[in-house]
This record gives structure tokens, C-alpha cells and sequence, in this order.
């Protein structure tokens, strides 16, 4: 770990949100993908077995 | 002229706009999409690593130039992601391709992010050097702006029902909303004032800061850049398999 000095709290605050917030955006795109993908799986099950 | 002529026979598009078929672009981006997941991490890690634990303090900012891999890159992608939505938006008012309009909504909570994550450590880097966290100084409050723009085109495609018409709407807000995209870009050289200062970047190599900080910033860049892609890219075949499923299940109602 590096000596950040006195403005440790400024550089962990900024790395410690900036790559909690692209955590957080790339895990909610992933699920909602996953969840379209299986709801539109199950419709055109539906849509076929219906025809 | 006979009716067999070819200029009568209605060619299928081809290059750039074939993608505009929704089933081609997901294929696209399903062959592409796991290369630019796999680069992206690479290059943050790698950028992140090297700027964080390799790079020096500044002799004038401390440690606090590391805030530099992040706070550029995602302000440049903050702007950039508009820009992509501009022209996502311009298609398709002018050839109303479905899969450009789900383009620009599936880049809008990128963008936010991007917005989001330059405001922040804008502030958490402006505290020390500047001695506040907040100025009212030209590009602060364009970019400030923005933030608040890609607020209300996520809340307008929120709001409205019909497709097609939340795209018209919100493409005439991504035009408005392009003037304080530009700001955000230009206000430090529209109006010689404020805090903020000039690039941190340029093709004019005098202006660049220094090489032992540039080098793990353009990895950042283009770690930030390609995660941007990979995001839209994912984010918009989910818009388009969410369609289809509306779509369907609307039929399914009818019958």
C-alpha cells in the first residue's frame, strides 16, 4: 500500500466509491439481462407451443 | 424501363446499417461482447494498479494526482456517452432504426454513472486543492447540468408508455441536453474563469501532464471506453429481447 499522507481519506474515498458504483452498474446490467433473456425465452416457448 | 430493373428490387442494407436488424446486432454482439468484457477488466486493472501503487505523488497535489485515473476518464466518458446517444438519436429520427433509439436508452445509465463517478471525485480532489468541494465555476455547473439531463431522459423513457414516442421525446431532449454535453467540454476555454483548469489531455503534446502519469492514465482511458461498450452493447440487446418480449406477450393478449 502506498503512503498516501494526509490525503489518504480523499484517494481511498474516490477509488473506494467510483469502483463501488461501476461494481453496482455492471452487476444490476447483468441481472436484468439475464432476467429479459429468460423472460423472453419463456414467451416464445408460449408463442410456439400456442401455434 | 421494366419493372425488373434492379434499381426496382428493394436492396437489404448492408455495412453499418444492417445492424439495424435487431437479430444481426445481437449476434454481433454476443460474438463480440466476451473479447471487450475481458479487455476492459484488463485494461482497468492494469491502469488502476499501475496509477494507484506505481505512479508518484505530484510535487504540488500529493497523492491526491492519483484521483487523476479516475476522474478523467470517466468525466471524458460522462460527455462521450452523450454524444453516442446524439447520434444514436439522430438515427433514429431521421431512419427511425428501433435497435438505435435502444442504443441511446441503454447508454443513458452508463452515462449517469460516468457522470455520477467525475462529480465525486471532482469534489473529493477539489477539497484540498481548492479548499471546497463545490464551485459554481463554469464547467462544474455544465457538467452538473448534464448530470441532471440524463436524469430526465431516463425519467422521460420511464414515463412514457408508447415506445416509439418516449424515443421521439427523449431524442429531442438528448438535442437540447447536447449543448451542456459540449459545455462540459468547453466551458474552461468559452469562459477564462473558475477553478477548474484546461485538459489534462490534448493532441497538443504541451498541454499533456506529465509521462509518468500519462501513460497508466491513457490505460485507464481506454479500460473506461471499453467497459463503456461492453455495457451499451449488453445493455442494448436486453432493451431489445425486452421489446420483443412486450411484443409478443401484447399478441398473446389479442388472441
Amino acid at each position: 500500500m502506498p503512503d498516501l499522507g494526509k490525503y489518504a481519506d480523499a484517494v481511498l474515498s474516490a477509488y473506494g466509491v467510483s469502483l463501488l458504483l461501476l461494481a453496482l452498474l455492471i452487476v444490476w446490467t447483468l441481472r436484468q439481462g439475464r432476467r429479459a433473456r429468460r423472460a423472453l425465452q419463456e414467451v416464445e416457448k408460449r408463442s410456439k407451443r400456442d401455434a | 424501363m421494366s419493372m425488373t430493373d434492379e434499381t426496382s428490387i428493394p436492396k437489404r442494407p448492408s455495412g453499418f446499417w444492417s445492424y439495424a436488424n435487431p437479430v444481426k446486432f445481437l449476434g454481433f454482439s454476443e460474438r463480440v461482447l466476451p473479447a471487450l468484457w475481458w479487455l476492459s477488466g484488463i485494461c482497468l486493472g492494469v491502469g488502476l494498479i499501475w496509477g494507484f501503487f506505481f505512479t508518484p505523488d505530484d510535487f504540488r497535489q500529493g497523492s491526491t494526482v492519483k484521483i487523476i485515473y479516475l476522474h478523467v476518464p470517466s468525466a471524458l466518458m460522462a460527455i462521450n456517452a452523450w454524444f453516442m446517444m446524439l447520434v444514436a438519436s439522430l438515427i433514429w429520427i431521421v431512419r427511425r432504426h428501433h435497435v438505435s433509439a435502444l442504443a441511446a436508452k441503454a447508454a443513458a445509465p452508463v452515462g449517469v454513472v460516468m457522470t455520477l463517478i467525475a462529480l465525486f471525485t471532482g469534489a473529493v480532489w477539489g477539497q484540498p486543492m481548492w479548499g471546497t468541494w463545490w464551485a459554481w465555476d463554469p464547467r462544474l455547473t455544465s457538467f452538473l447540468i448534464l448530470f441532471l439531463f440524463y436524469l430526465g431522459y431516463m425519467a422521460l423513457w420511464a414515463a412514457i408508455d408508447d415506445p416509439d414516442t418516449a424515443a421521439d421525446l427523449t431524442s429531442v431532449l438528448c438535442l437540447v441536453g447536447s449543448v451542456f454535453a459540449v459545455l462540459s467540454r468547453y466551458a474552461v476555454n468559452f469562459w477564462n474563469q473558475g477553478l477548474h483548469q484546461g485538459a489534462s489531455l490534448s493532441l497538443d503534446k504541451e498541454e499533456n501532464v506529465a509521462d509518468v502519469f500519462y501513460f497508466p492514465l491513457l490505460v485507464c482511458i481506454a479500460g473506461f471506453v471499453l467497459i463503456f461498450l461492453a455495457l451499451v452493447l449488453y445493455r442494448t440487446g436486453t432493451e431489445i429481447r425486452l421489446r420483443r418480449t412486450r411484443a409478443l406477450q401484447a399478441r398473446e393478449a389479442r388472441v
